[in-house]
């Protein structure tokens, strides 16, 4: 299925979840947030919450600078 | 202090605001903010609300300015090199605003002190530069139910939201803290500051004046509260958007089963 990251479409696996699609990318799980339709998604809730057709998603770095 | 004229000529952009007005400028006046870190966030965050008429705002910073922070960071000049931060800006700004009460101290802020100072004061705005400060700020925000504004800088990326962790949305679900966008293992990294990765000068202004915003709007009541939601501001795209920050049931402050029961993690 097709699905939107970081403003770009793409065709990933079907039946995928957050958790999944942070390590197809190898994603440094520790250090970024997920952003799925304009909503943080939990960490708690990454394996739950099941990728669908044309959700954008945005890999959120964290910053701490002031 | 000055006279009712006066006054009211200072602030008469704010006055003919229904959402400010004079009931919001009186507001402004009583109100106690506690401003962490005196950077490139606190220059524009500071100047914004000592010339909103803040009456008390006190500044903690153990830094003292460097002439690589005077890129960005607009209150201090060449001859304040080597000279403590939090002094210079409460100069800049008694100056700025005598109206203002600037409270400079001179120390970092740390388990030991955070909610005594925290306490003292009506709503935090963080603009410290480093994750461990920020978990400590929202812990202790959080104990003592004060709101957190809080922003964050690096490269040409910002992000700004605020934090009432104490308190439910209207579903009766917990408003997140902090600690439901980044996780406890963000505490030991300290390679993420301004001097590691770079940073655009002028969107640490962009940044701390919306941070000043939202502090105007959190003690006036005005408009609709960050609180539950996130603002990301890119820089290079010009873009900015916000975004909706659930509570994380699992998180250790507020979560279901909190493990955090006071700052003494932070010790």
């Amino acid at each position: 299925m097709n699905i939107v990251l970081n403003g770009e479409e793409i065709l990933i696996a079907d039946n995928l979840n957050v958790s999944g699609l942070i390590d197809f990318f190898d994603l440094p799980a520790s250090k970024v947030a997920v952003e799925r339709n304009l909503e943080i998604v939990p960490k708690s809730a990454y394996v739950t919450t099941m990728l669908k057709e044309n959700d954008r998603i945005e890999i959120v770095h964290f910053i701490g600078g002031g | 202090m000055p006279d009712n004229e006066a006054l009211t000529e200072r602030y008469a952009r704010h006055l003919v605001l229904k959402e400010i007005g004079g009931a919001g400028q009186q507001k402004l006046a009583a109100a106690r903010v506690l401003v962490i870190g005196a950077g490139g966030l606190g220059a524009s965050l500071l100047a914004y609300l000592a010339a909103a008429g803040v009456g008390h705002i006190s500044i903690i910073d153990d830094d003292v300015v460097s002439l690589s922070n005077l890129q960005r960071q607009v209150l201090f000049t060449e001859d304040d090199i080597g000279l403590p931060k939090a002094a210079c800006a409460a100069r800049f700004l008694t100056k700025l605003n005598p109206d203002c009460t600037i409270t400079p101290i001179e120390a970092r802020l740390t388990a030991n002190n955070a909610q005594d100072l925290i306490e003292a004061h009506d709503i935090v705005a963080d603009g410290c530069d480093n994750f461990a400060t920020r978990f400590l700020v929202n812990d202790a925000c959080f104990f003592t139910r004060k709101p957190l504004v809080s922003a964050a800088v690096g490269r040409f990326d910002g992000q700004l939201a605020t934090f009432k962790a104490y308190e439910n949305d209207e579903k009766g679900t917990p408003f997140p803290c902090y600690r439901s966008l980044v996780p406890e293992n963000m505490a030991s990294v300290n390679d993420m500051d301004c001097a590691a990765t770079g940073i655009i000068g002028a969107l640490t202004g962009i940044l701390g004046s919306l941070q000043a915003l939202e502090v105007i709007k959190e003690i006036t009541g005005a408009g609709d509260s960050l609180a539950g939601r996130l603002m990301i501001y890119n820089g290079l795209a010009a873009t900015a958007r916000v975004i909706r920050l659930p509570w994380d049931p699992t998180n250790p402050l507020n979560g279901d089963t909190p493990t955090i029961k006071d700052l003494s993690i932070h010790a």
